[in-house]
């Protein structure tokens, strides 16, 4: 005689676990945290080698000399690059009340990255078991994100940049954490090559809900040949904001961060 | 995750959680009726992957510190990465036995503050006025602080 047994979804004692529970507290920490942050925008590219952080960074600057208040999360944990890139001070970082202070650069750029955490020249490593590592170090990494989103004493802030790694995954696990989609600012350089690798990119990020803001065209003028920003610009009907070539002045990243802020 | 007694047709209740330091955790439910207990036990691959979604199997009682699981998972963290500042409201926290000081030393520096925040916090809420070794593996188990 078959058992008789009742699902999941049919037993509504109370769970001391409350596993759900806690995956939705963890999601109003996120969102209570960035309710005084006004825009979110992840810089992106389907392509590793573009310059994505190196804008970031730039344009973090910019908009923080135009007077906004921006901030920068480093995304790409396992590459981080920000803390030179914004000459932040070294020091450790300051813990109080349940939140951690992020780092502020020369500008008054508000910034947190692993690069901050992680002793000099070792890989981000955690602890667990060796084998089929693969399973759980993809939640840790986007556990990780979720901390640094959460925890960190971002404050009030026009913008926030997302500087995040090549590839799709981590833009999925913040559209994922943060309660809307964010924006998407796009990076290229000129060649094909760039371009088919970045449009997929762009279509998985429409497709989960965040809106194009841009796209920014680097590396123009030298070795790398093509129109790849302006084709991508033209196919998806959003704004070319800048050509940029190797070493660009001042006044060009201004311009680029007054075109982004008047994008998004 | 929840565990029924098929006999008695009831929700078994989350009666303990163990953390024996290899990795595995086992977790007991009892029946309210019969009073029969399961235990579930986890190798460490999953333990691992529950661990990782930062929530803890029988629940937390405590706030969640800042970057809890980057501090307690990340082995490649300054040991200086932290500088604690004083909490508002933060009182006269409870004695530590030479013992247990001797082990918060050896707990790697990037991660020290916070296990030592967790287990001041935990004598607070239990009333305890020192924290021991035998304090620190009982709060260990019952807030589910893996390789803490």
């Amino acid at each position: 005689m078959p058992l008789n047994i009742r699902t999941y979804h049919d037993l509504t004692e109370p769970d001391r676990s409350g596993l759900a529970e806690q995956i939705g507290a963890q999601r109003r920490r996120v969102a209570e945290r960035l309710a005084v942050v006004a825009r979110v925008v992840a810089v992106m590219s389907g392509k590793g080698g573009v310059g994505k952080s190196f804008v970031t960074a730039q344009l973090a600057r910019a908009l923080a000399r135009m007077g906004r208040a921006a901030g920068v999360l480093d995304a790409d944990l396992n590459g981080p690059t920000a803390p030179r890139l914004l000459r932040l001070p070294v020091a450790s970082c300051t813990l109080h009340d349940g939140v951690v202070e992020p780092a502020v650069s020369p500008e008054g750029v508000r910034c947190f990255s692993m690069g901050l955490l992680l002793e000099d020249g070792r890989p981000l490593a955690f602890r667990g078991p060796a084998a089929e590592s693969f399973v759980w170090r993809g939640a840790l990494e986007a556990t990780a994100l979720r901390e640094l989103l959460a925890d960190v004493a971002w404050g009030p802030l026009d913008v926030l940049l997302v500087d995040l790694p090549p590839g799709m995954q981590r833009l999925a696990e913040l559209a994922e954490l943060l309660p809307a989609p964010p924006a998407v600012l796009t990076v290229t350089i000129p060649t094909p090559e760039s371009r088919d690798a970045v449009r997929r990119a762009m279509h998985a990020a429409r497709a989960g809900g965040s809106e194009l803001v841009g796209i920014l065209e680097n590396m123009v003028g030298g070795e790398f040949v093509g129109s790849a920003g302006e084709e991508l610009a033209t196919e998806f009907g959003i704004p070319l904001l800048a050509r940029l070539r190797f070493h660009p002045s001042v006044h060009e990243w201004d311009g680029l961060a007054h075109r982004v802020v008047g994008s998004a | 995750m929840k565990f029924l007694c098929v006999e008695c047709d009831r929700q078994m209740a989350f009666e303990e959680r163990r953390l024996p330091g290899d990795g595995t955790l086992a977790a007991a439910f009892r029946c309210p009726q019969c009073g029969r207990v399961v235990a579930l036990l986890t190798n460490p691959m999953e333990t691992q992957l529950v661990a990782s979604l930062g929530v803890k199997i029988g629940g937390t009682t405590l706030p969640p510190q800042p970057l809890e699981s980057i501090r307690g998972t990340v082995t490649t963290g300054k040991h200086d990465a932290f500088e604690e500042s004083g909490e508002k409201g933060e009182g006269r926290g409870p004695i530590w036995s030479g013992e247990a000081q001797e082990r918060l030393a050896r707990v790697p520096g990037f991660v020290r503050g916070m296990v030592k925040k967790i287990y001041a916090e935990y004598a607070k809420e239990h009333g305890l006025a020192e924290i021991t070794p035998a304090v620190m593996d009982t709060a260990r188990s019952e807030l589910g602080l893996e390789g803490m």
